[in-house]
């Protein structure tokens, strides 16, 4: 059964950059709980902070003003936060090491448990994990980062994942930089993970498509500021905020008009 | 220039067009064309096999492919940019009738490059010069065409383009890392296409911006498309529906090969190739009834296009594969008013 | 492999390597064929370049030849333990002020700024000049490189704070390595090309530093160098008696030397960029 309290709770937070003229706010009083086993959707186009609250449930940024807070507590330890709370990155490659093998990486994962289990089980576990999304050990032996392909990489980024089976996971946009047919296999691994693993999501995206398919609940982001929250079907096909409006027009989805503009389709110029 | 003008080739494999005078010379025309590359291995990598398609003015032509797939070989290809290790096997790539093979790369680059073609390269909005001003970009790229060293009168030109496409002055007066990565991309746009070049390759010239900046870099490109700064454009992507919006005819692209080449209407709403199908079939919208649709997800890679491919290109993935299909190889044939490259194509 | 091939097609870096192997030889293998040999008198004092001393003698009578052979070999070794220490330092605090950033980061900036408003001269002769007995060769350059770290410990700096927000130094991270950890294994491989190029420069300077402060009489007591060989030319006036083989010769070795290095780290620039590859 899932827990009663809040996975995630933020009350009023402000986090800023720089100082004086080029002072930045990146979240602007943003507050919002995330429940226990959610799947939650933060959404918007670049600059709009979703990266930087993102970083905040990591604890890799403290908030400069209000509170986050992680299970009712504010996030102190690092390393016991991260052997709950773990996190996909965008670009598989950028993630890895380019000068050590896949395998040695996944093994450093190791790194975070409190008793580090002996070398016999860390073999057998990252052949697990290997095997949970679908590649045989064998087939990474001895390679480096380059020598796969985005779609793998990214499959080792879920392997990770199934090695250290932490509490919530932060997605932060995990299939954009993978090809259009592989992503769907994607989100059944991390699916997969989340109902094994008993996980809470937070998918951060700038793809509404993709947020409206896989979460429970989304949250549109603007310059720092949640603009709109709730149920997909809500908040994608109801929107009440001009933003998020703005967003759904920005797809080129190929049932509704994108351009005002006249296709020109096959006509000649003298 | 020579001129072929009733020789014209109108190959068996010709594509619909609406009506228009027969007899003149397609803008652009690539025959047969085959491209591989050398590794330092001594590896024969074919990077494009056989791709044939024509282009009249005004047109635009989208091609759809995912990583890989060999859309970025094919545009330097298109533009006659055999630099080592890319080498041409066979075919013939024409500029409005005038061939690009076999000419020294510096003339193709002097003659052809920006002026008859242009060409926006992938991720060209974050290769930009960093210790250059935006304005010291296009000065460059003017004085290696023309023999112009006349910096006002580049600077005016520029002012000008950027006035028509209503972009602020100020932004050639900054620095690449001064402004943000959709000026940037409209930026390079502009200078790219400041010589008024009659065709336009664009190679995936809004993959890593979002959807909003993504909206307002179209938008530009089809301005200058309407203000008559150039009439033909290729425009290359992974995201097929994009194309949708964009694109006249679409060409979807797969380990080197053309497998379907229609007009927007045919590939989006009646794929008829598998690879095509499933591309459509992965897509996620926002739209009442998506969430219960589980998108199509296709398992493994494209093939080795280092080692010869016995049969179809696509059999290993294709969901509705038929035993003949590892041993036939397919070619391009016309199955509902498109080309297609399946024989079980219905 | 590939990375040696590009540079072997850049000019620049055959001129710089050829130089520099020039000078190696020079110092190393031509006395396998040519009697080194500084302490016996030769001839008269500052005699001219002739068939068996070609390029004369010094004040002493000594053969010049032997005696830039042996400053060349002084002056090199000197340049190399500088650079190498100098490097060491200045990466050191640079990997650490770029990476931690902060409080840590601005300490550092500090002490770097110190010594650099500090003319690194004006602190090679204070301390030279304090230590009255055992200027040997190693701790002249223990001084140069403990001043002259300054420019890499910036260059490092940057290079480090750049590569901090990247997404594999956050994975390692939240893996649990700790700060020693990922500066050796995530930050050092990436900018180890880069070091390389300012250890080059390092030694370059040294090298220009020695013979700067040699040159002054705050030298090397007990070795001879370029330096030394440049500063006796110039206590015993030798330029104005014409005896310019006394001090032309080694004033050339230096600048060659260190004009090698520069062409090589030059060259290497265009191939070892500090922009990450893939």
């Amino acid at each position: 059964m899932p827990v009663e309290t809040d996975i995630f709770n933020a009350k009023n937070v402000i986090c800023t950059f720089g100082h004086g003229k080029k002072l930045v706010k990146a979240i602007d009083d943003v507050s919002f709980g995330i429940k226990d086993q959610e799947i939650v959707s933060l959404v918007g186009g670049s600059g709009c902070g979703k990266s930087v609250l993102a970083k905040i449930m990591l604890g890799l940024i403290k908030p400069s003003s209000g509170q986050f807070l992680y299970k009712g507590n504010e996030i102190k330890n690092l390393k016991t936060h991260w052997r709950e709370v773990q996190a996909v990155f965008q670009d598989p490659f950028s993630c890895f090491n380019q000068f050590f093998t896949i395998r040695s990486q996944l093994k450093d994962s190791f790194g975070i448990f409190k008793k580090k289990p002996s070398k016999r089980e860390i073999e057998d576990r990252v052949d697990q994990a290997l095997l949970a999304v679908n590649i045989k050990p064998p087939e990474i032996e001895g390679k480096y980062p380059f020598e796969l392909s985005g779609g793998q990489m990214q499959r080792m980024l879920l392997a990770r994942i199934f090695i250290l089976r932490p509490r919530v996971l932060i997605a932060d946009e995990p299939t954009s930089m993978v090809d259009a047919c592989v992503r769907a296999n994607i989100l059944d691994y991390l699916m997969k993970i989340k109902s094994e693993l008993k996980m809470t999501i937070v998918f951060i995206t700038h793809d509404i498509g993709l947020a409206y398919y896989v979460s429970d609940r989304m949250f549109i982001m603007h310059k720092g500021k949640i603009v709109e929250h709730g149920s997909p079907d809500d908040v994608a096909l109801k929107p009440k905020n001009p933003h998020t409006q703005q967003l759904l027009d920005d797809i080129p989805d190929i049932n509704k008009k994108w351009l005002e503009r006249e296709q020109k389709v096959l006509n000649v110029v003298e | 220039m020579p001129t072929i003008e009733s020789n014209n080739i109108q190959s068996t494999t010709s594509e619909q067009k609406s009506p228009q005078t027969k007899n003149s010379v397609p803008i652009f025309e690539v025959k047969n064309l085959h491209l591989h590359y050398l590794t330092r291995f001594g590896e024969k990598i074919h990077a494009v096999s056989d791709v044939s398609f024509s282009m009249d003015q005004g047109e635009v032509l989208g091609i759809a492919g995912e990583s890989g797939c060999g859309k970025s070989t094919l545009v330097n290809g298109c533009m006659g940019l055999f630099i080592p290790p890319l080498k041409p096997t066979s075919g013939d790539v024409l500029v409005s009738g005038e061939s690009l093979m076999n000419r020294e790369p510096d003339e193709v680059r002097r003659n052809v490059l920006g002026r008859k073609v242009a060409m926006i390269p992938q991720g060209a909005f974050n290769s930009l010069n960093p210790t250059r001003k935006i304005k010291d970009l296009a000065a460059d790229m003017i004085e290696s065409h023309e023999n112009t060293k006349d910096k006002k009168e580049i600077y005016s030109r520029l002012r000008e383009r950027f006035r028509i496409i209503g972009m602020d002055e100020s932004i050639l007066n900054s620095y690449p890392i001064q402004i943000t990565a959709g000026m940037r991309q409209r930026s390079v746009i502009a200078i790219s296409t400041l010589l008024n070049p009659k065709m336009v390759i664009a190679d995936e010239p809004t993959s890593a911006l979002d959807v909003t900046t993504q909206k307002s870099v179209i938008k530009m490109i089809f301005e200058l498309l309407d203000k008559g700064v150039f009439s033909t454009m290729i425009f290359i992507t992974h995201e097929l529906p994009l194309l949708r919006h964009v694109a006249g005819r679409i060409a979807v692209m797969y380990a080197g090969e053309f497998v379907e080449l229609g007009t927007t209407d045919q590939v989006i709403f009646d794929p008829r190739h598998p690879y095509t199908k499933a591309l459509m079939g992965s897509m996620l919208s926002a739209e009442p009834g998506q969430r219960q649709r589980k998108p199509i997800a296709i398992e493994g890679a494209p093939p080795n296009l280092a080692k010869p491919i016995e049969g179809c290109r696509f059999a290993d993935r294709c969901p509705v594969v038929k035993p003949e299909c590892k041993k036939n190889k397919q070619v391009m044939r016309i199955v509902a008013d498109r080309q297609v490259r399946c024989q079980y194509a219905s | 492999m590939k990375i040696l091939i590009n540079l072997l097609k850049t000019p620049a870096f055959v001129v710089g390597i050829g130089l520099f192997v020039l000078t190696l030889l020079m110092a190393y293998v031509f006395p396998v064929f040519y009697p080194v040999d500084t302490i016996t008198r030769v001839g008269m004092p500052y005699m001219g370049p002739s068939a068996q001393h070609w390029l004369g003698t010094n004040h002493l009578g000594i053969d010049m030849v032997s005696l830039l052979v042996k400053g060349l070999r002084a002056s090199l070794y000197v340049g190399l333990l500088a650079g190498i220490i100098a490097t060491i330092v200045g990466t050191l605090l640079g990997i650490y002020a770029g990476y931690t950033g902060g409080l840590q980061d601005d300490i550092i900036n500090l002490i770097t700024n110190l010594f650099i408003v500090i003319p690194q001269m004006v602190l090679l002769i204070l301390i030279s000049s304090s230590v009255k007995e055992g200027r040997s060769l190693a701790l002249i350059a223990f001084i140069i490189g403990a001043t002259g770290w300054t420019w890499s410990a910036r260059a490092v700096r940057a290079q480090s704070s750049s590569l901090k927000s990247r997404d594999h130094i956050s994975l390692a991270k939240i893996n649990g390595t700790g700060t020693f950890g990922i500066v050796v294994k995530h930050i050092l491989p990436y900018i180890l090309s880069y070091v390389f190029m300012v250890f080059i420069m390092q030694t370059a300077s040294g090298i220009l530093s020695e013979a700067a402060i040699s040159m002054i009489g705050l030298g090397p007591y007990d070795s001879v160098s370029l330096g030394t060989i440049l500063n006796e030319a110039m206590r015993n006036e030798a330029l104005t008696d014409g005896a310019w083989w006394a001090f032309i010769p080694a004033a050339i070795l230096v600048t060659i030397t260190a004009f090698s290095l520069y062409v090589l780290n030059n060259s290497m620039e265009g191939v070892f960029n500090p922009r990450l590859r893939k």
